[in-house]
C-alpha cells in the first residue's frame, strides 16, 4: 500500500549540478559520483546510482565519525554489564560519553555501565613509555570498584595504534587474572574512512574473542531468535521484542541494545538471527551463518506497513503456529496503527521530508512516513556501502534525490531549494535547518524521544513528526524583507 | 643564542664517542657546552660525566608524574671541564614512543632555560631519522648544522644519504644545514676516497677523517674521552683538529643534495663495496664448486 506521489526529479538533477559546480573541478567530479536521483536501472529495477564508502573529499564538512565512534558508540557501548575502557587520552571517551541513548535495565555502577565514561586518560608519560602497565593496573582497579562487571572491552584510541601498545597481551593476561572476558578492540580512529569500519572491527572482535570461547549451558528451544543490531535507542528494542514474543518466539539475545555479555555468548544457539541495522552487524550474521549455520533475515519495524511485512517474513521461518500468531499480532495492533494514522494523517498528509542519517534509517523510515501520508523527497547516508544503496531504491519514488556522505554545504543547498516540510538528520544539522525556518527532527537520537520501533513506537513517531511540523512557532517566523 | 649542532649517523658508527671527544676538545678552547642526548640508550654523556648512565629527563618525569614536575637541576649534570649534560631518555625497547620522548625532553630543556649561558648546544641523535620525533633537532630554530658520522661501510653510506634527505626537508622552512661528514675510520677499502666522493655528491665536505686507534676503546673502558685519558696522544690531537674545524665551520653549512638509490648503488659498485648480481652469482658458483670438490 505504498503511497502514490511524484518527486520532481528534474529539479533534483538541477540541484546536483548546482552543488557539483560550486566545488573546484576535481572535488566536484568526485562529489558528483555520490549524488543522484532514483531512476530505472538497466535491469528494470529502480537504482540510486551513487557511489559510496569512499574517502570524504578533503575540505568539505563531512558529517562522518571515526572507527572508534563506530566500535564504542554503536557496537560495544550498549553491552551493559561490561566495562568499556576508552584506552587513550581523555577526549575520545568524554565526547562519546552516553551519546547514543541506548536504554537499559540495571543499576549504573553496580551491574550496568552503559552511561559511565571509563578511560585510561593517557598522559605524555604513557605515550612515551607505553600504556600497557596502566591498562593492567586499571583493570585491577575496576575489578575492585565494579565486582559485578562481567567483562571488559579495551577500545583503542588513535595513539595506541601509533605507539604500538600490545593491548592483546594485556587482555590475555587480565582475562587470566580475573577469569572474565577481556576483549581488545583495535578501533583506532584513523583506520578506515568512517565509523563503518569501526562496526566491522567490533564485529570481528566479537567473533574472535567471544563467540565459541566459553562453554554455554543454554537449553535451546525451537523458537529461539536473536534480535540483532537494534541498539535500543530511546527504548526501541523493547516494543520490538514484545512483538516477537507475542508471536511465540523467544528472544535469547538483544544485540546490542540493553544486552548482556551472556546474551552475546549464547547467540550461536539461536535458530534465526533477525537483523535490523544491516550496515553495522551484517558481518557477525554472516559469520554465524557460515560457522553455526544460523540463517539471518533483515526486518524493518518502522511503521505498520513494514512491521506487518516483516512479521510475516519472520514467521515464514517457523511453523504454522507462529505464522498464525503473526497474523494475530498484526490484527491485534492494526486498530492502534489505524487510530494513529486517523489522528495524524490529516495533519501530515502531503508533507515532504528529507532525511540524512547513518546507515539504515534513510531507507527504513521511508515507509513509516508514507504511512502518515508524507512524501520522501530526498535521502542519504553518512557511511552506507553499495549494498545499502541497493536496498534503498525500491523504498523511493523515481526522481528522489539521493546523497551519499553529503557535506554541510550540499545539505543546506538542497534544503534551501527543495524547502521540505521536515528534515530528519542529526544534531549537527538541527539548528542550521531550523534557522532556515524548516522543521527538524533528530533521527539518530530520536531527539530525546522514542521509541520509534514497533507499533508502540509508531505512535510516538507520528506524534513527534506532527509536533515538529505543526508547531505554532513556525507561524511566528516572517522573512525580514517582507512587509510586517 | 648558542650555536646548535647535532650529530647523526647509523647506529653503532661511533656518534656518541666522536661527539663527546670533539666536545671535550671544544671545551678546551674555552667554549661553554650543553649536551642533549636524544637516544633512548642514554649513552651520549657517560664519557663526559665519567659515570654509568645519567638519569634521563623522561625517566625522572615518569617518576615525578610529568615533566612539569621537574626542575632543570634534577636533569642536568655537570661533567668534564664544566660541560653540562642532559639525556632525553625514553622507553625500554619495544614499547611506547621514543620519538615523542625526544620532543618532550627538548621542549622541557628549552623552556626551562637550559640553553641560556652556553656557547654550544650539541644533540646526539640515535641511528636514523626514523620518525618526526628524531627529526626534532633539525627543525626550525634547533640545530643550525648537522654533522653526519659515517664510515666506508655500505649501511653507513645509506644512512648518511637518508639523513641528508631529512635535512633537505627542513632546510627550506628552518635554517638547518649540513655541516659535513665525519668519517670514522673502519679500514674499509678506499675509505677516504669514498667519503670524499659521497661528500661531494651530497654537496658538502668531508670535514675530518678520524683514524682508527685502540686508545679510544681504552679510554671508553675507563668511561673517559681520549682528551681526558691521554691528552698528549695522537688521537686526542685528531679530535682537537676536528673541534677546530667545526668551530670554524659556523654558518658555512650547505643545503644537501641527497642522491637517488640508483646513484648511490652505482657509486658503491664503483668502489667495489657492492657487487653486481653477476659477480655475486659467479662467486656463489665458485664457492659451491670448492665445496663440492672438498666433499
Amino acid at each position: 500500500m505504498s503511497l502514490d506521489y511524484t518527486v520532481d526529479g528534474e529539479l533534483n538533477e538541477g540541484l546536483i549540478k548546482d552543488v557539483v559546480d560550486a566545488h573546484p573541478e576535481k572535488a566536484g567530479k568526485k562529489r558528483a559520483r555520490h549524488l543522484g536521483t532514483v531512476k530505472e536501472g538497466s535491469d528494470g529495477n529502480p537504482t540510486c546510482g551513487v557511489k559510496s564508502n569512499i574517502k570524504s573529499v578533503p575540505g568539505v564538512m563531512t558529517q562522518r565519525g571515526c572507527a572508534y565512534a563506530g566500535a564504542k558508540g554503536v557496537v560495544w557501548g550498549p553491552i551493559k554489564d561490561m566495562v568499556h575502557i576508552s584506552h587513550g587520552p581523555v577526549g575520545c571517551g568524554h565526547y562519546s560519553w552516553a551519546q547514543r541513548r541506548n536504554y537499559f535495565n540495571g543499576t549504573v555502577g553496580i551491574d550496568s555501565f552503559v552511561t559511565m565514561q571509563i578511560t585510561s586518560d593517557f598522559q605524555e608519560r604513557d605515550i612515551v613509555f607505553g600504556g600497557d602497565k596502566n591498562l593492567d593496573k586499571m583493570v585491577d582497579e575496576l575489578e575492585t570498584m565494579f565486582p559485578l562487571a562481567r567483562g571488559y572491552s579495551i577500545l583503542s584510541e588513535c595513539p595506541i595504534g601509533l605507539i604500538g601498545d600490545d593491548i592483546e597481551a594485556v587482555a590475555k593476561k587480565k582475562a587470566n587474572d580475573t577469569g572474565k572476558l577481556v576483549v581488545p578492540c583495535r578501533c583506532e580512529g584513523f583506520r578506515g574512512i568512517s565509523q563503518s569500519l569501526g562496526h566491522h572491527i567490533a564485529n570481528d572482535c566479537i567473533r574472535d574473542w567471544i563467540l565459541g570461547k566459553r562453554e554455554q549451558e543454554w537449553e535451546t528451544g525451537p523458537y529461539d531468535v536473536n534480535l540483532i543490531a537494534d541498539y535500543n535507542i530511546g527504548g526501541d528494542a523493547w516494543p520490538s521484542r514484545m512483538l516477537l514474543e507475542e508471536m511465540g518466539l523467544r528472544v535469547i539475545g538483544s544485540w546490542t541494545g540493553d544486552s548482556t555479555l551472556a546474551e552475546i555468548e549464547r547467540a550461536p544457539k539461536a535458530k534465526v538471527n533477525l537483523i535490523h541495522c544491516y550496515r553495522s552487524m551484517n558481518y557477525i550474521c554472516r559469520h554465524m551463518e557460515e560457522t553455526y549455520g544460523i540463517p539471518w533475515i533483515e526486518y524493518n519495524f518502522f511503521g505498520p506497513t513494514q512491521i506487518a511485512k516483516s512479521l510475516r517474513k519472520i514467521a515464514e521461518f517457523f511453523d504454522d503456529t507462529i505464522k498464525e500468531n503473526a497474523e494475530k499480532v498484526i490484527a491485534k495492533y492494526q486498530p492502534l496503527a489505524d487510530a494513529v494514522i486517523e489522528k495524524y494523517k490529516p495533519r501530515l498528509d502531503g508533507k515532504r521530508v528529507m532525511l540524512f542519517v547513518g546507515g539504515l534509517r534513510p531507507r527504513h523510515t521511508a515507509t513509516a512516513y508514507e504511512d502518515l501520508g508524507m512524501q520522501v523527497v530526498g535521502t542519504g547516508y553518512e557511511f552506507a556501502h553499495n549494498d545499502d544503496y541497493q536496498r534503498t531504491a525500491h523504498y523511493l519514488k523515481e526522481g528522489t534525490l539521493v546523497y551519499d556522505d553529503a557535506s554541510e554545504f550540499e545539505l543546506e543547498h538542497f534544503i534551501e531549494k527543495i524547502r521540505p516540510d521536515l528534515v530528519g538528520s542529526g544534531i549537527k544539522e538541527k539548528y542550521g535547518t531550523q534557522k532556515m525556518g524548516v522543521p527538524f527532527r533528530q533521527m539518530h537520537s530520536w531527539d530525546y524521544s522514542g521509541p520509534y520501533h514497533g507499533y508502540d513506537g509508531f505512535a510516538v513517531f507520528a506524534r513527534d513528526m506532527d509536533r515538529a511540523i505543526n508547531a505554532p512557532v513556525w507561524n511566528k517566523i516572517k522573512a525580514p524583507w517582507k512587509a510586517a | 643564542m648558542p650555536r646548535q649542532i647535532a650529530f647523526y649517523g647509523k647506529g653503532g658508527i661511533g656518534k656518541s664517542t666522536t661527539s663527546q671527544n670533539t666536545l671535550a676538545a671544544l671545551v678546551e678552547m674555552g667554549q661553554k657546552i650543553l649536551i642533549v642526548g636524544c637516544d633512548p640508550k642514554a649513552d651520549s654523556t657517560r664519557l663526559i660525566l665519567n659515570t654509568k648512565l645519567q638519569d634521563t629527563v623522561l625517566h625522572l618525569a615518569a617518576q615525578a608524574g610529568s615533566v612539569e614536575d621537574l626542575e632543570l637541576e634534577d636533569v642536568m649534570k655537570v661533567g668534564y671541564k664544566g660541560i653540562k649534560c642532559t639525556e632525553a631518555g625514553g622507553p625500554e625497547p619495544g614499547v611506547g614512543c621514543a620519538g615523542r620522548g625526544v620532543i618532550t625532553a627538548i621542549n622541557f630543556l628549552e623552556e626551562n632555560g637550559a640553553y641560556e649561558d652556553v656557547d654550544y648546544v650539541s644533540y646526539d641523535v640515535l641511528g636514523d631519522v626514523v620518525c618526526g620525533g628524531f627529526a626534532m633537532p633539525i627543525r626550525e630554530n634547533k640545530a643550525q648544522e648537522i654533522y653526519i658520522v659515517m664510515s666506508g661501510e655500505m649501511m653507513a653510506l645509506y644512512a648518511a644519504n637518508n639523513i641528508s634527505k631529512g635535512i633537505l626537508k627542513y632546510a627550506g622552512s628552518g635554517g638547518v644545514r649540513l655541516g659535513g661528514l665525519i668519517c670514522n675510520e673502519r679500514q674499509t677499502d678506499r675509505e677516504l676516497d669514498l667519503a670524499e666522493t659521497l661528500a661531494k655528491k651530497l654537496n658538502t665536505q668531508m670535514i675530518h677523517f678520524v683514524p682508527r686507534d685502540n686508545i679510544v676503546q681504552h679510554a671508553e673502558l675507563r668511561r673517559q674521552t681520549v682528551i681526558q685519558y691521554k691528552p698528549e696522544s695522537k688521537q686526542a690531537e685528531e679530535y682537537r683538529i676536528l673541534a677546530k674545524k667545526i668551530h670554524a665551520n659556523g654558518g658555512k653549512g650547505t643545503i644537501p643534495t641527497p642522491i637517488s638509490m640508483e646513484e648511490l648503488e652505482d657509486m658503491l659498485l664503483e668502489f667495489g663495496i657492492m657487487k653486481t648480481e653477476e659477480q655475486q652469482l659467479a662467486e656463489l658458483e665458485a664457492k659451491e664448486k670448492t665445496l663440492c670438490a672438498a666433499s
